[in-house]
C-alpha cells in the first residue's frame, strides 16, 4: 500500500471487513481500480461482491478499513456525498422510476439541482436535452424517449439505469450483474457498450457470466468467502487451479 | 395562452377556471350566507387535503397528524382574536381585566408570556406559517434521517396528534381547555361575526385556496415533484442518484404542514372559535379521508373530495347522527378498494372514455412517435397506475 500506488489508482480498498452479527461478509479485503479499467468482480454466491458494492457506495457501513476515492475517503460520507464524488452504482435488480417516463428518469439523474430547492426550481434547459438525447442513444433507447419506464423490457431497464448513471458522468461506475436476465444480442451490445464507456472512467463490474467477463474485463478479481481469492488477467483467472476450484467447476 | 407558465398544461388551466367558477361565483350566488358560511369552513379542510396529496399522495408519507399544524394556525389565529376581544374595559367584571376570560376563570393573573407576541397582528401572521414549518420540519428532520417512513410514520404522527390534544386539554388556564378559545370577536376593530365579514373572509379564503393550488401544483409538476413519484417507487435509486431523501420528505411535509396551518387560521376567522377538537386524531384522519375520496394525486380532487365528504357529513349526520362515523368509515374502505384514485380517478377514467383517442395514447407512446425530442414531450400523468403506499394506507388505518 505505498503512496504512488494510491495515487495512481481510481479506488483504493484496503483491509476492508464487514461483519453481520459476527459473520464476515467482507474480511480484510485489498482491492484496487486503476482509471479506465474494467474491473470485474466474481465468485460463488455468498463471497460478499454485493456486499462490496453497498460498502464502497455506502449503503452499509464498514466494520474496518479504508475505501479512498481518489484519495478521499468515502466510509463516513453519506450516500449523496459519496455520489457527488463521483460514484455512480448500478443495482442487481433494474431499480428505475417505473411511473416516470424515459426521459424523467434520465433528468433525474442529471447532476445538477440535487438539492430540494435545486429541484423546485429546475428547468429543462437545452443543455439537459442534448445530454439526454445524448446519453439515450448511448443506452439505445432513443425511440423510447416518451415510454413509461415501467413498461420496458427487462434489457433495456437495465441499458436505462447504466444511461441514469452516464448522465451523471461518474469517475467509477459499479454495475451489479449488468447483464442478469438479458438475451444475447443484449448482453453484445451492453459489452460493446462498456467498452465505450470507459474513454473517460473506471468501471467496477460484478457479474457471473463468463462470456461476458471475457469480452470486457481488464482485470478479474475472485471473491470467496467474503475474501480475494485470485487476481489478474481473465487468463491467469482460468488457468489458477484454486479458482477452478472453489468457482468455475471442472 | 402564450403566456402560461411551463408547468401548467391546457387541462390545469381548465380545472381551474371551473373551480374558480364553483367556489368565487356558483357557490356565493346560490347559497345564503349560513351556508356559503359553511363551504368556507369546509373549504379550510381543503388546504389540509392539498397538503396531503402533496405529502401522501406524492411523497408517500401518510401523516395522520396533520390537525396539529391546522391546530397551530387557528390556535394563533384565535390568540390573536382573543386578546383583542379581551380589552381591559370588556373584561372589566373579571378579577383580573385584561386577560381572556378563560384565564380569569383558572385563575391565572397575568397573561402568559408565550402570549405577549400574539398582541401583534403581524407577528401572528408569521407565526401562522413559522409555527407550522419549525415544528413540523424538526419532526421531519427528527423521522427522516433515521428513515423512518411507512406505518411507523403514520403512528408516530397520530402519537403526536393525541399529545397535542392531551395538551391543550390538560393546560386549561393557558389552552382554553377542551372548550378552546371562543367568543372571538373583531379583527382590528371589524367585527368577524358580520355578514360583510363573512363574505369578505369567505372570498379571501377561497382566493388563498386557489394560490394554494397554484403553488401545489408547481411544486407536484417541478422536478422535486417527480422525485417524489420517484421516491415512492425506487426510494434506494433516488439516494444513489445523488439526493438527500430525507431532505426531500422534510420539504414536503414542511410543505403540507404550513398549508394546513393557513387552512386552520382561516376557520378561526370564518368559524370564530378554536378547539381541540379539530387537533386530535379523529379530525386528522378525516382529512386523509378527504384527500382519498377526492383522489390521492389529484390536488384539484382534493378540494372537491373536501366538499362532497363534508357535504354528505353535514347532510347525513343531521338524520343519522350515530351512523355517520360508520358512513365515513365506508366510504373510505369502499374508496380504497374500488377507486384507489378517487374522484380525480374516476374523471380521468370517464374523460378517457369520451376521447378513445387519448386513452391509447400512453401505451402507444414509444411506438407511434419516435423520435420526439424530450423537450417537446410532456411529462406524464405520473402515478396513474400506481398502487404503491395503497397498501401501507389499509394497514396503518
Amino acid at each position: 500500500m505505498s503512496i504512488e500506488h494510491n495515487t495512481s489508482c481510481v479506488l483504493a480498498i484496503e483491509g476492508l471487513t464487514v461483519s453481520f452479527d459476527g459473520f464476515r461478509a467482507v474480511d480484510d479485503l485489498d482491492l484496487y481500480v486503476d482509471e479506465r479499467e474494467i474491473h470485474v468482480v466474481i465468485g460463488p454466491n455468498g463471497a460478499g461482491k454485493t456486499t462490496l458494492l453497498d460498502l464502497i457506495c455506502g449503503k452499509t457501513r464498514a466494520s474496518a478499513g479504508s475505501i479512498r476515492f481518489r484519495n478521499h475517503e468515502l466510509t463516513k460520507l453519506n450516500e449523496n456525498r459519496i455520489v457527488h464524488r463521483g460514484v455512480g452504482r448500478k443495482f442487481q435488480n433494474p431499480s428505475i422510476y417505473d411511473d416516470l417516463t424515459v426521459v424523467e428518469n434520465l433528468e433525474l439523474s442529471f447532476p445538477r439541482g440535487k438539492s430540494v430547492f435545486g429541484s423546485l426550481f429546475f428547468q429543462r434547459d437545452n443543455d439537459v436535452v442534448e445530454r439526454i438525447d445524448e446519453v439515450a442513444e448511448m443506452v439505445f433507447l432513443e425511440d423510447h424517449l416518451t415510454s413509461q419506464a415501467g413498461l420496458l423490457s427487462h434489457g433495456q431497464k437495465q441499458w436505462l439505469e447504466i444511461g441514469m448513471l452516464l448522465i451523471q458522468n461518474p469517475e467509477l461506475l459499479m454495475l451489479d450483474e449488468p447483464v442478469a436476465g438479458m438475451s444475447m444480442a443484449e448482453r453484445a451490445k451492453t459489452a460493446d457498450l462498456l467498452n465505450r464507456i470507459t474513454d473517460n472512467r473506471s468501471v467496477l463490474v460484478v457479474e457471473h457470466d463468463m462470456k461476458f467477463v471475457e469480452d470486457i474485463a481488464d482485470r478479474v478479481t475472485v471473491m470467496h468467502q467474503g475474501a480475494k481469492l485470485a487476481e489478474g488477467s481473465m487468463s491467469d483467472i482460468q488457468a489458477n487451479p484454486k479458482v477452478v476450484e472453489v468457482y468455475l467447476g471442472q | 395562452m402564450t403566456t402560461l407558465p411551463s408547468f401548467l398544461r391546457r387541462h390545469d388551466l381548465l380545472a381551474f377556471a371551473i373551480l374558480a367558477a364553483l367556489i368565487v361565483i356558483v357557490l356565493p350566488m346560490t347559497l345564503d350566507i349560513f351556508r356559503l358560511n359553511l363551504v368556507g369552513k369546509y373549504l379550510t379542510y381543503a388546504f389540509v387535503a392539498v397538503g396531503l396529496v402533496l405529502c401522501w399522495g406524492m411523497g408517500g408519507i401518510l401523516s395522520l397528524g396533520q390537525g396539529v399544524f391546522f391546530g397551530l394556525g387557528g390556535y394563533a389565529m384565535a390568540m390573536f382574536l382573543k386578546l383583542e376581544a379581551s380589552s381591559p374595559e370588556a373584561t372589566a367584571i373579571q378579577s383580573t381585566p385584561g386577560i381572556p376570560d378563560f384565564m380569569d376563570w383558572n385563575q391565572l393573573t397575568e397573561l402568559p408570556a408565550f402570549w405577549i407576541p400574539f398582541q401583534s397582528f403581524t407577528f401572528t401572521l408569521f407565526a401562522i406559517v413559522a409555527l407550522p414549518a419549525v415544528l413540523s420540519g424538526l419532526i421531519g428532520y427528527a423521522m427522516f434521517t433515521r428513515r423512518v417512513s411507512g406505518v411507523y410514520f403514520a403512528i408516530i404522527t397520530q402519537a403526536i396528534a393525541a399529545i397535542a390534544t392531551i395538551l391543550i386539554i390538560g393546560q386549561q388556564g393557558y389552552t382554553g381547555g377542551v372548550n378552546g378559545i371562543t367568543d372571538l370577536r373583531t379583527l382590528l376593530g371589524w367585527d368577524i361575526r358580520s355578514d360583510s365579514a363573512r363574505y369578505t373572509f369567505y372570498f379571501i379564503n377561497a382566493a388563498l385556496l386557489l394560490g394554494v393550488l397554484f403553488g401545489a401544483l408547481y411544486v407536484q409538476r417541478s422536478r422535486l415533484g417527480r422525485l417524489m413519484t420517484a421516491v415512492r417507487t425506487s426510494e434506494d435509486r433516488v439516494r444513489f442518484s445523488g439526493y438527500s431523501v430525507a431532505h426531500i420528505k422534510v420539504f414536503v411535509f414542511c410543505f403540507a404542514a404550513v398549508l394546513s396551518s393557513i387552512g386552520g387560521a382561516m376557520f378561526t376567522l370564518q368559524v370564530g372559535f378554536m378547539s381541540p377538537t379539530l387537533v386530535g386524531v379523529v379530525p386528522s384522519i378525516e382529512m386523509v379521508i378527504y384527500c382519498a375520496v377526492g383522489g390521492r394525486l389529484s390536488v384539484f380532487g382534493a378540494v372537491y373530495g373536501t366538499l362532497l365528504v363534508n357535504w354528505l357529513k353535514t347532510s347525513l349526520s343531521e338524520s343519522f347522527p350515530e351512523l355517520w362515523l360508520f358512513g365515513l368509515g365506508g366510504i373510505f374502505i369502499a374508496i380504497v378498494m374500488f377507486f384507489p384514485f378517487g374522484l380525480a380517478g374516476l374523471y380521468t377514467s370517464a374523460k378517457d372514455r369520451l376521447f378513445r383517442k387519448r386513452a391509447v395514447e400512453p401505451s402507444a407512446g414509444s411506438e407511434s412517435s419516435p423520435g420526439k425530442t424530450p423537450s417537446t414531450s410532456t411529462t406524464a400523468t405520473s402515478g396513474t397506475t400506481s398502487t404503491t403506499g395503497l397498501d401501507a394506507k389499509v394497514s396503518a388505518t
